[in-house]
């Protein structure tokens, strides 16, 4: 388990079998496919009956996913093609479902967040933390989004500074907070160090 | 009372601000002894001492004017410093309710409101705004409720739910901010948004404080001060605009330090709303020139001694590193090493 002292990082509980739910929501990218694994061992037949599976990334993930045999299985091509069939089956989803996310932050981020604008209650929301620590990066300035940061300064994708990622997090934009890195020297920075990997 | 005497003065690019002499005997200096450190330093919200910052509930000052021409420019050039989620409407018109009531109250030459059922009618003289609207009724106003009324109160204003055993950042208006943005925080909760403070978390300091404000009751609303330092009586010190300030931070000399370095103190002060049972969390900035606050004997002495004896992570987190030494080399001149009375006040 991702374990830290970033008071405004969400904790990654784990997915837990929830043998209440009507019908089990599944959202996973590659090593995210491991803990669905797990999830599925402990529900047994119930599980994979009733569960929607949405899956993006490697290809040894898929095969662990279609493996489980589950009601349904949707594999898309990237992250944002996921959320886009997710919104769809959310708006649609109701009291007795149950959604589960697995993956890297920045993936758990985004599928909690768009839960969160269908009503769901963020800490109902089984997450579990797999795979890569890089950070998605919102920048301060001029709010654009950097995904796969894994650096202690990363360049904006959008604006162009070079930002220093503070352990601050926003469940809200799914990103940690990117802020200018040479603000009050500029061109002068730190060293550059590989964290987040 | 008399009436305020509105002074010009600009928060950005010629900072022509300065506080007269009664504005500094106006100044709510934030340190009762000679050194500082985390605490839980809630109080009621009781009237202060007359002419003080906190004679009235909402202070209203002779930067006033000056002040909102100020909000009106951030929130021009970023209208996300004010964002408020949809179920906070409630908490918007309880807050429009409270600042307009205050004001009025408190500032009769300067505000009125004059009631008839939800029928109301408001007037601002320093801002020439007069408007009548319905109670409840946002088509009856400019902006949301929130956004109407604060762009003619001094200080950020923070409208917290409370849900869940915890307080939610779920609207407010930010434009005066020491380094943080309302854009990042909204829809956090309480021990989320406070995350990046050092050392407090520790201390058990946002436990107890959480504990408290979710027993805060309406009519007794509380206070306390913070404070931290900028360079230049700039109000938005936002992460948003860091890349066009940071540099500020550079260009302190001995030379100029008396000019350029400023205290910057918040009163911070917590209401219960009557209607939508929110928080109103409002963050007042007051600056003072290091050369101001040496008018004041014991003010000069004391800054001097807590500052050269800040721990380290606090001068990091306030952002302090690059010019705390000259100013605490400016502030010796001021430190004849006599003792310090008890209590925020001059002697």
């Amino acid at each position: 388990m991702l374990v830290s002292d970033i008071k405004s990082r969400p904790v990654y509980q784990g997915l837990r079998f929830d043998p209440k739910a009507r019908r089990h929501l599944v959202a996973a990218d590659d090593e995210g496919a491991i803990a669905v694994e797990a999830l599925a061992g402990e529900g047994g037949d119930t599980f994979a009956r009733n569960a929607t599976v949405l899956y993006t990334g490697r290809d040894d993930g898929r095969a662990r996913i279609e493996a489980l045999k589950t009601d349904a299985v949707y594999v898309t091509p990237t992250v944002p093609t996921l959320l886009t069939r997710l919104d769809v089956i959310l708006a649609a989803a109701g009291m007795t479902d149950r959604l589960y996310v697995a993956g890297d932050e920045g993936f758990i981020g985004q599928v909690v967040a768009l839960g969160m604008r269908h009503g769901i209650d963020h800490v109902s929301i089984r997450t579990e933390h797999r795979g890569s620590l890089q950070r998605r990066v919102q920048c301060v300035h001029c709010k654009g989004i950097t995904e796969g940061v894994t650096t202690s300064i990363a360049t904006c994708a959008h604006c162009g500074l070079h930002l220093i990622v503070r352990d601050h997090y926003s469940r809200r934009l799914a990103a940690f907070m990117g802020v200018c890195a040479d603000a009050e020297e500029p061109g002068v920075l730190p060293p550059v160090e590989e964290i987040f990997k | 009372m008399a009436a305020i005497a509105f002074k010009p003065g600009t928060y950005r690019d010629d900072f022509t601000f300065r506080n007269s002499e009664e504005a500094i005997r106006h100044f709510p200096f934030p340190f009762d002894k000679d050194s500082y450190m985390y605490a839980v330093n809630i109080e009621q919200h009781m009237p202060g001492p007359k002419k003080s910052a906190t004679e009235f509930p909402i202070d209203v000052d002779e930067h006033y004017v000056a002040e909102m021409a100020d909000r009106a420019m951030v929130l021009k050039e970023d209208p996300l410093r004010c964002q408020s989620q949809p179920h906070m409407i409630t908490a918007e018109w309880d807050l429009l309710e409270l600042l307009m009531s205050s004001m009025a109250r408190d500032y009769p030459e300067h505000f009125a409101l004059l009631r008839d059922g939800d029928r109301w009618h408001w007037i601002n003289r320093p801002l020439g705004i007069e408007h009548r609207f319905t109670f409840g009724d946002t088509t009856t106003l400019p902006y949301g409720p929130m956004e109407y009324i604060t762009r003619q109160c001094q200080g950020d204003f923070c409208l917290l739910d409370q849900r869940n055993d915890n307080l939610w950042m779920d609207a407010g208006i930010v434009t005066t901010q020491a380094d943080w943005s309302l854009d990042f925080n909204l829809g956090m909760d309480f021990m989320e948004w406070h995350g990046p403070v050092p050392l407090a978390h520790d201390l058990g300091v946002f436990d107890r404080a959480l504990k408290f404000l979710l027993n805060l009751q309406q009519g007794r609303p509380v206070r306390r001060l913070n404070w931290t330092m900028t360079v230049n009586p700039r109000l938005d010190t936002s992460p948003e605009n860091y890349h066009k300030w940071g540099k500020d931070r550079a260009s302190v000399t001995p030379e100029n330090v008396g000019e350029k370095v400023h205290l910057r103190v918040e009163l911070q002060a917590l209401w219960r709303l009557p209607r939508s049972n929110a928080i109103v969390f409002s963050i007042r900035a007051y600056l003072i020139a290091m050369r101001e606050v040496v008018t004041v004997p014991k003010w000069g002495r004391r800054l001097h001694r807590v500052l050269e004896s800040l721990p380290p992570e606090l001068v990091d987190y306030k952002g302090l590193t690059r010019y705390r030494d000259y100013t605490v080399a400016y502030l010796a001149d001021y430190d004849d090493g006599a003792p310090t009375s008890p209590g925020f006040g001059p002697d």
